[in-house]
């Protein structure tokens, strides 16, 4: 099994009142789509290993499994948003991410990158577009001409139709 | 955010407070202990010091932490208890009550401050007079009224140091005190030297250092400052030189009688300090920073007057080392309790890796993973007593209680408690508390009767109630016996005609008992403010259970009643039976399980449909868990997989796997913290294989099994 550790250091480009400086972004597929998330997000990156099944859980939450004693929910965002092919290979990824004090991993495709995207890279995403609900997408990157789909990813895991969270209130 | 500043420069004394808001509960709770146990021959010499220390802790504890009125009560407490330690009060059996009140109205105060809890400011005045009553007709049985025999640090004098308390012979003496400046050298303290002098009367100390006094160039080691004291005492001056003895020639001490001199507002620089109480030692201390003293003591660097704190016995302190111990945070234990957790997996699955390997080949690698094996067993089990409490926690309340309910009633009661030191999880004895609580009341007010009805039924006239803690195998018993009347069976079968519960006189006594279990059950006359109202048993069943408890009734008409309850060990650890559900496993927690079987053909029947099991004489319904669960399963139809019969509040199901795998102890996880609740399940854990599995929760499966239905 092939865990990568991406650095989790301080290195933060942004600061928070910052607006001119570039924030970054790992970089992952889904389908053909190209996705992005805040890589202050991502724990670490792991193969997709055999999951436990959650009873009575829905088709996109794969199970859980045990990440080093932890009880960790796996997500696969290709069935929830019905892009490509649901495939499970050596090459599948799970990225494990930090939302809202949860650890929670995530299937993609694969992950290509870590890019810095300068705020006037980053364009208001327009209605309709990509597959998952615009509410969730903070905009839409460019880089070397390839779009990026940005993604809140706190708001979406935190969604009553992610199903991943008890809804509080 | 722009406030964070702020908040960080204030010390937040809240932290602190916590602890001692716990500290001050066990002081409490020690005290009352001992009080408790106080025959009527009365405390003996470390029984009414550890009362002392407790009183007197918790006094300094409150004046540390501002909490006056706690400070003031504790105060009379101490001084009343002081003079018992002297020997010039005697011990009556009043006092037992007086101070266990005391105790309470101090709770009451800690819970004030703690909780916000009402205060009743005129039960603390009470209670003030009360003792205040004992300490004063006590010093002056004692003394005789001539002399006023110690002066006791008492508040009043504190606030205001120059109170007119003094007998008629009072003599006022002027000390003028020049010490030789290398009497730090040799060892002497002042402070205890003024200290004995208080003892004599009233004592005001004014230290009176040189004009050229120059704390740069300053050497604590020699002793530049006058002393000028005050004494209003009925002593007379032999007895003051007395007390200079060894300290001044007679040059370095004048003593005016009567004189009207003063000293302060010299050109010097002058320090008052009025305060010169036992309690004031340190302030004394400071004034007269002499660290040569510490060449005196064995161990440089510690302050004299450490010594006598230190000391066992002594001042606060606790005697036996035995008892020390260190606070940690429940949260910092589970983290470690979590962690060997984990190493215990991991040495599961390598051994389950080694399996693989040939014995011989790899003799010792093998040899190696057992003794890891055995470590790791050890290492889990030392971490787990962490959490393990002895249950003489929870008994310990109890004394008092019967003690007092017993009183109310009009009632001779003897509490015994057998097996104080079994020990069982922290979390556990918290709960364990209200339920066993209710079940003492309730021997208490039902179960034991009057002396006279008890004398007529031939039994002694006290009746006796037992606390036994045991621990067999993996589950801690505790059992809650009395010889009172035993349950009425026929008034159960009554009173549950009359709610509508269904009962019939061809019940089992066994089955009769576990009525009383049903909500709003009482059989109680009259409802009184100990029991009766019928939130009883039920309750006790109910959190019994939150804990994977069990409760279990035996009784005999005229003998007593005995209340069986069996707890795990914890509640981290589960003991569980692993099954196979299609590629799945699950745990089914042992303590629910009654057997597993494999159906006969014969014994299975339908019913509207639905699959039924015919064991012994019961039918007990089919819950297919792939069903619950909506899951491909390998076994389908009973008769082919085998059945678990759990056991749910007396309600009966046969869960179908399709295999049983193993017999394990699980390290229970939380699916929450990262996840949902799992409806049917009651947390996961980590298999050998390093796989997740289930822990099934039965009670909800059952529940889950309802809802589909409907």
């Amino acid at each position: 099994m092939e865990v990568t550790h991406i650095m989790q250091t301080g290195q933060e480009i942004t600061d928070r009142s910052g607006t001119d400086i570039a924030s970054e972004y790992l970089t992952f597929t889904l389908g053909n789509e190209e996705y992005g998330i805040d890589i202050l997000k991502v724990q670490e990156i792991r193969g997709y290993d055999t999951v436990t099944h959650i009873a009575n859980a829905p088709e996109f939450i794969k199970g859980v499994i045990n990440l080093r004693g932890v009880i960790v929910p796996i997500v696969d965002m290709r069935i929830k948003f019905k892009v490509g092919e649901p495939t499970y290979n050596e090459f599948t990824v799970v990225i494990i991410m930090n939302v809202l004090g949860r650890v929670i991993g995530m299937v993609v495709d694969g992950v290509s990158d870590v890019v810095a995207l300068s705020p006037e890279q980053i364009k208001p995403a327009p209605e309709m577009g990509a597959a998952m609900d615009t509410g969730y997408i903070t905009g839409l990157g460019t880089l070397n001409d390839q779009m990026l789909i940005l993604v809140d990813i706190e708001k979406l895991m935190s969604s009553e139709e992610m199903q991943v969270m008890d809804q509080v209130n | 955010m722009t406030h964070s500043g702020q908040n960080n420069t204030s010390i937040d004394l809240n932290q602190f407070n916590q602890v001692f808001f716990e500290e001050c509960a066990e002081h409490l709770a020690e005290m009352e202990q001992i009080l408790v146990s106080l025959t009527d021959a009365g405390p003996d010499e470390e029984q009414l010091n550890a009362i002392f220390r407790a009183a007197h802790s918790i006094k300094g504890g409150a004046g540390i932490f501002g909490f006056q009125d706690m400070t003031i009560v504790t105060h009379v407490l101490e001084s009343l208890l002081d003079r018992m330690r002297n020997h010039e009060i005697s011990f009556s059996t009043t006092m037992v009550d007086l101070f266990l009140e005391a105790g309470d109205v101090i709770s009451m105060q800690l819970a004030g401050h703690r909780d916000g809890a009402e205060v009743c400011q005129e039960a603390i005045d009470r209670i003030r007079g009360k003792l205040q009553q004992v300490v004063d007709s006590g010093a002056v049985a004692s003394s005789g009224g001539a002399t006023v025999s110690k002066n006791e640090p008492d508040t009043e004098s504190l606030l205001s140091p120059h109170s007119d308390s003094l007998d008629a012979t009072c003599h006022h003496y002027e000390l003028e005190f020049t010490p030789d400046p290398d009497i730090f050298k040799r060892g002497v303290r002042l402070e205890s030297l003024f200290a004995e002098l208080e003892e004599l009367g009233q004592l005001v100390v004014i230290a009176e250092l040189p004009a050229s006094a120059d704390f740069s160039t300053y050497d604590p080691e020699i002793c530049i400052s006058c002393w000028h004291l005050t004494l209003d005492t009925s002593a007379s001056e032999a007895d003051i030189r007395d007390i200079f003895e060894f300290v001044a020639d007679v040059d370095q001490l004048k003593v005016l009688e009567g004189a009207n001199h003063h000293c302060a507002d010299t050109d010097g620089v002058t320090v008052e300090a009025t305060a010169m109480v036992a309690g004031h030692e340190e302030f004394c201390q400071e004034l007269a920073r002499n660290p040569v003293e510490a060449a005196v003591e064995t161990s440089p660097g510690r302050r004299a007057y450490d010594s006598n704190e230190l000391a066992p016995g002594a001042f606060g302190r606790r005697t036996s080392e035995a008892e020390s111990s260190i606070r940690v945070g429940v949260t910092k234990v589970d983290q470690l309790i979590n962690q060997v957790g984990e190493l215990v997996i991991t040495q599961l699955m390598l051994a389950q890796t080694a399996t693989s390997l040939d014995p011989v080949l790899y003799e010792s690698l093998h040899r190696s993973l057992l003794q890891l094996e055995r470590n790791t067993r050890d290492l889990q089990q030392s971490v787990m007593s962490i959490r393990l409490m002895p249950i003489s926690i929870v008994f310990s309340r109890f004394p008092r209680m019967v003690r007092e309910l017993a009183a109310k009633l009009g009632k001779q009661v003897e509490l015994k408690t057998v097996g104080d030191s079994t020990e069982l999880d922290k979390g556990l004895i918290e709960k364990i508390t209200d339920p066993l609580t209710h079940l003492v009341r309730n021997c208490m007010d039902h179960a034991l009767e009057i002396p006279e009805i008890r004398s007529a039924a031939g039994k002694e006239r006290s009746g006796t109630i037992t606390l036994r803690a045991s621990q067999i195998g993996g589950r801690i018993v505790i059992d809650v016996i009395d010889d009172g009347a035993g349950l009425n069976r026929a008034k159960i079968l009554a009173k549950a005609v009359e709610r509508g519960i269904p009962a019939s006189d061809s019940m089992s006594d066994e089955d009769v008992w576990q009525l009383i279990f049903a909500p709003g059950f009482s059989t109680a006359d009259a409802v009184t403010d100990i029991s009766g109202r019928g939130v009883g048993m039920d309750v006790v069943l109910r959190n019994v259970q939150a804990m994977s408890g069990r409760v279990a009734i035996s009784s005999e008409s005229g003998k007593g009643t005995r209340v069986t309850i069996s707890l795990p060990l914890t509640l981290a650890i589960l003991d569980g039976l692993s099954v196979a559900v299609g590629d799945e496993k699950f745990i089914i927690p042992l303590n629910s399980i009654i057997e597993s079987l494999r159906p006969t053909a014969e014994s299975l029947k339908s019913v509207n449909g639905k699959n039924v099991v015919h064991v012994r004489g019961d039918y007990i319904p089919i819950v297919p868990l792939y069903e619950l669960f909506n899951m491909d399963a390998r076994v389908t139809e009973p008769e082919k997989g085998i059945l678990i019969l759990i056991d749910v509040e007396g309600e009966k199901a046969a869960l179908l796997v399709d295999a049983l795998l193993d017999e394990h102890q699980v390290v229970i996880k939380s699916i929450e913290t990262n996840y949902r609740k799992v409806d049917g399940t009651a947390g996961a854990t980590i298999l050998g294989d390093g796989r997740v599995a289930l822990i099934l929760d039965v009670n909800s499966l059952l529940q889950m099994r309802k809802k589909k239905a409907v």
